[in-house]
């Protein structure tokens, strides 16, 4: 791994080591590409770009690949793979925001160094994340806040790990006590291995319930740089509902509390068929018919302060690379308050489709993505692929090719590329022209429409048509 | 002239008579005794002064929505003569052709009562009273082993005895000729033209501004929404059920829709509507009916199956089987065409005096009923509300799509009227889907059965409803459906 191009092969940290184990031959080259069914159980390989040959390939090794299963793409086109940074510092990137302890040490400085440069109000615009603990380093903290309040809830949850498994609730410490005594024995060992930390949070016990269920959103944002930083918002998003009734006396049942979809699929009474998501646009009219248009506003912006400080804290951390982009799948929890809390921040959001509806929204919102992206049009081989796989990503391709343009296409001043808003430029992006001002009025409206009617074809074909008229004066 | 006036007179003695019964008459008796406290109102003026107090403080408005509401379901002036089926269905072999379809349902319910032997009605033990209260907000999560039970009947039969309805009076004989219609309705029923309907539907002109078109995004709300919504706020201050009413025709937004409609049907959540229905729950709790079994099962069926409606299952339970248990809904019977069905003591068949209808508001589910209730789901939190509201468009709209009758918003007009417009205005896809053997109303007759709910997405499944409460009839239904297809 690493550049491959006569750095100094560093040692890559233990977790990459184990990937690249699986991943058995290739080095160099930097993208990943997970396939395989809902499990992610795919292989992530690397592939070599010694010659190079400024290609983009990725590979796609799928168990169950199909049409219906596609995954996120985090491609550092190798044209620029010279310039890519070595993997520790590809591990320093996205883990910074993903994974949940560094996700809260990163919030937490933010938010000291607001309080600092701002002033209190700005920092209190960071409370949007429970109150978390490290464990085991943070055990004493966590400790003392538990016994400030006794009698709620917290939850336990593995940092690293996705789709709900090894979360569990509790409300009494000799319920951890069993799990210290392990934590116990391997502080002596200075092994790069990690070892499973968690994070103790506090819970949620007020969630917002619709037809008694509890529900969490999932949105898009589409981050294309750091610094500066430049972050895309999708205007679709879903609901995952949990399958039974929300209550607080059992905290033991998994199927009420979490509200993933693996969970969930899992619950007796799962009916693929019917799914348990709605499109977050039903959400979005179903609140505005209950509490009005005001509150719904003031809700959703308080979503992109959300998405917003949660980048900027990780912004220095994350070593930027012009040339690298990642799509995040943020999970949203709203409280009887509607206050909107974050629970946590995903680097490779699942893009398996649960039903129709479902396969629209991923298929769209991967295309648009690879429209910002902007891929240079060349050959795209799938290495190592299967076949159903390198069908998916020529179709995928060819529909891109659709709109027409071999060229880059975006003159890097658009708000609005299909279904993505740019949120975040370097500034606040405002939904008004440019040329008004809107600042002196205080009248600044944000350029995000989650929940919003999502014409994106037509919005791709004016995009397309402007460019072209655009071509033709010029030329 | 002097006829005009009679009936006039007559309606009002007999709207008055009605509303003497209502809660509304001893509040309004109450405010007037309290009224005479207050020092404006003097003994010499006392009926001025009292009119005058009511006006001021929105009693007479209530009053006059109360009036309003009467009147949208009182019959329209008929022959003295007529006797009470007349209002019912004035046509004989309509209500023929519904008895013998009513014969028909019961003689399925029994034979289905019979194989199971579930009796139609028994009474619930101690601890499954109590374990049902407990599990009142939750009957969702409820695994009753239904698959015994099927449903009564399904929007495909009833299509059927339409298709094979028939005047005596008129003459088509066996073989197809010039008279026969093309469509599957045989029946020669006056339906609007579109001229009528163009003029009837005034307000949905292309140049008048509609809610779900003129407020997309490109259109700036300056033109017609924000206007709009203006407006809608200021009827909704007004408490005008009839304002509301030719409001809403325009559609109505989202955050309004809730209430919009509460002003139409002239609900509001007083502390006798939560009573009535705790009472009705009670019932439910003490009883358990046959046709609880069929709801669960409807239920589990259509709305649980349905991406948006699944997470209000719950509510779906406790509005429907409340609705099964309220005999106010027998009300409605007197001008529909259909009649409750009498059910007997053991051993007493025959006897009128132990006779009880069955189910207790005399209607009985068919399979896609509980889709009825499901967007509303959407407008109303509150499970009192939400059943009123229910239980008045059922009363007033929804009982029409599922009994035989002649009425211009019954399901034989609304077919009619499908089809002829579709011959008339799309007469090659009509004719294409004869040679198919798709006769068009066959695909369609199950939307309209259903008020398209399930079948439409939800913001525009309530913007139809919008139209429907608006303009006090079904038509649309049956007009959009051959835009539909």
């Amino acid at each position: 791994m690493g550049g491959g191009r006569g750095r100094g092969r560093k040692r890559a940290p233990a977790l990459l080591r184990q990937r690249d184990a699986q991943a058995g031959e290739g080095r160099g080259g930097h993208f990943q590409a997970g396939w395989g069914g809902p499990q992610k159980s795919g292989r992530r390989c690397n592939v070599q770009t010694e010659e190079s040959m400024f290609e983009d390939s990725w590979c796609a090794k799928s168990e169950r690949a199909g049409p219906e299963s596609m995954y996120p793409i985090q491609v550092h086109s190798p044209e620029y793979s010279y310039g890519c940074p070595p993997p520790q510092a590809w591990l320093g990137r996205s883990e910074r925001l993903t994974r949940k302890n560094y996700m809260v040490k990163n919030l937490k400085r933010f938010r000291k160094q607001l309080e600092r440069e701002v002033g209190k109000l700005e920092a209190a615009k960071c409370d949007f994340f429970p109150k978390t603990f490290e464990l085991p380093s943070d055990y004493h903290l966590f400790v003392e806040e538990f016994r400030k309040t006794p009698g709620i809830t917290w939850i336990m949850k593995p940092v690293a790990r996705s789709q709900g498994k090894g979360i569990f609730l509790f409300r009494k410490l000799k319920d951890i006590m069993d799990w210290r005594k392990d934590v116990g024995r391997s502080d002596d060992q200075k092994d790069d291995i990690p070892v499973e930390n968690y994070v103790a949070q506090r819970y949620i016990e007020n969630p917002y319930l619709i037809g008694g269920r509890k529900f969490d959103l999932r949105v898009y944002v589409l981050v294309m740089s750091y610094i500066p930083l430049r972050a895309w918002l999708y205007r679709d998003g879903f609901v995952r509902f949990s399958n039974t009734r929300f209550t607080l006396s059992s905290i033991d049942d998994h199927y009420v509390h979490l509200t993933n979809v693996a969970v969930q699929k899992t619950s007796p009474d799962y009916d693929p068929e019917k799914g348990c998501k709605w499109m977050i646009q039903r959400f979005r009219q179903y609140l505005t018919s209950k509490h009005g248009p005001e509150m719904v506003e003031t809700l959703f912006r308080d979503m992109d302060n959300i998405f917003i400080k949660s980048l900027q804290s990780v912004q220095k951390v994350i070593i930027s690379d012009k040339h690298c982009f990642e799509l995040y799948g943020y999970d949203i929890l709203i409280d009887q308050d509607l206050k909107p809390w974050l629970l946590e921040v995903n680097a490779s959001p699942s893009l398996a489709a649960s039903s129709q509806e479902d396969y629209q929204l991923k298929t769209c919102l991967l295309e648009d993505t690879l429209h910002i992206v902007d891929m240079e049009a060349s050959t795209h081989r799938a290495a190592h692929g299967s076949v159903e796989g390198k069908a998916c990503l020529l179709r995928l391709y060819r529909r891109k090719q659709a709109y027409g343009s071999r060229l880059a296409w975006l003159t890097g001043k658009e708000k609005r590329v299909g279904g993505f808003d740019l949120m975040w430029n370097d500034g606040p992006v405002s939904r008004e022209e440019e040329g008004i001002d809107t600042a002196g009025t205080g009248n600044f409206v944000a350029n995000t429409h989650l929940g919003c009617n999502n014409d994106r074809k037509k919005q791709l074909r004016q995009l397309f048509c402007s460019f072209h008229s655009q071509k033709k004066v010029t030329s | 002239m002097l006829q005009e006036e009679e009936d006039l007179s007559l309606t009002i003695a007999q709207i008055v008579q009605k509303l003497k019964g209502s809660r509304l008459y001893a509040q309004l008796e109450r405010q007037a005794w309290v009224s005479l406290q207050k020092p404006e109102i003097k003994l010499e003026t006392l009926k001025e002064d009292i009119k005058e107090f009511f006006r001021i403080t929105g009693w007479e408005k209530k009053l006059h929505n109360a009036v309003y509401s009467e009147l949208t379901v009182f019959p329209l002036p008929r022959h003295p003569a007529a006797p009470p089926e007349h209002l019912k269905e004035p046509l004989v072999y309509m209500r023929k052709a519904q008895g013998s379809w009513e014969k028909r349902i019961l003689k399925s319910l029994n034979s289905m009562c019979t194989e199971l032997s579930i009796p139609l009605a028994r009474k619930r033990p101690v601890v499954e009273q109590k374990e049902l209260l407990n599990k009142w907000n939750e009957m969702g999560t409820d695994e009753p082993d239904l698959s015994l039970f099927r449903p009564v009947y399904a929007p495909k039969d009833f299509l059927e005895v339409l298709i094979n309805l028939r005047n005596p009076n008129y003459e088509n004989g066996e073989h197809l000729n010039f008279k026969t219609h093309l469509g599957l309705i045989q029946v020669p029923l006056k339906v609007k033209y579109i001229s009528e309907l163009k003029e009837f539907f005034v307000e949905l002109s292309l140049n008048t501004g509609q809610l779900g078109i003129d407020d997309a995004t490109q259109v700036p709300p300056e033109l017609f929404e924000n206007e709009h919504v203006r407006l809608g706020q200021k009827v909704l201050a007004e408490q005008d059920s009839a304002a509301a009413q030719q409001y809403i025709r325009q559609g109505s937004p989202t955050a309004l829709r809730a209430e919009l409609w509460a002003l139409i049907l002239n609900v509001s959540n007083q502390p006798e509507d939560l009573l009535y229905y705790e009472q009705l729950k009670s019932n439910v709790i003490q009883h358990d009916l046959l046709v609880d079994s069929l709801i669960y099962k409807d239920v589990k069926l259509t709305a649980s199956n349905d991406d948006y409606y699944f997470v209000f299952e719950d509510y779906l339970y406790q509005v429907l089987l409340c609705f099964s248990r309220d005999t106010a809904v027998l009300g409605h019977f007197a001008y529909n065409s259909a009649s409750p069905p009498k059910s007997y003591i053991r051993g007493k068949l025959g006897m009128e005096d132990y006779a009880v209808f069955y189910p207790p508001n005399g209607v009985i589910p068919f399979h896609g009923f509980s889709m009825y209730v499901a967007p509303l789901c959407f407008l109303y939190h509150e499970p009192s509300k939400l059943y009123q509201i229910f239980r008045e468009m059922y009363v007033r709209f929804f009982f029409r799509l599922h009994s035989i009758s002649s009425h211009h918003s019954g399901i034989v007009s609304l077919c009619l009227l499908f089809e002829t417009l579709l011959q008339t205005h799309l007469p090659q896809l009509f004719y294409h889907l004869r040679e198919i053997g798709a006769q068009p109303l066959r695909i369609s007759f199950k939307w309209m059965v259903r008020a398209f709910s399930g079948y439409l997405a939800t913001d525009q499944l309530l913007l139809l409803w919008d139209r429907i409460l608006g303009y006090n009839s079904l038509e649309i239904l049956a007009v959009l459906r051959p835009r539909v297809a």
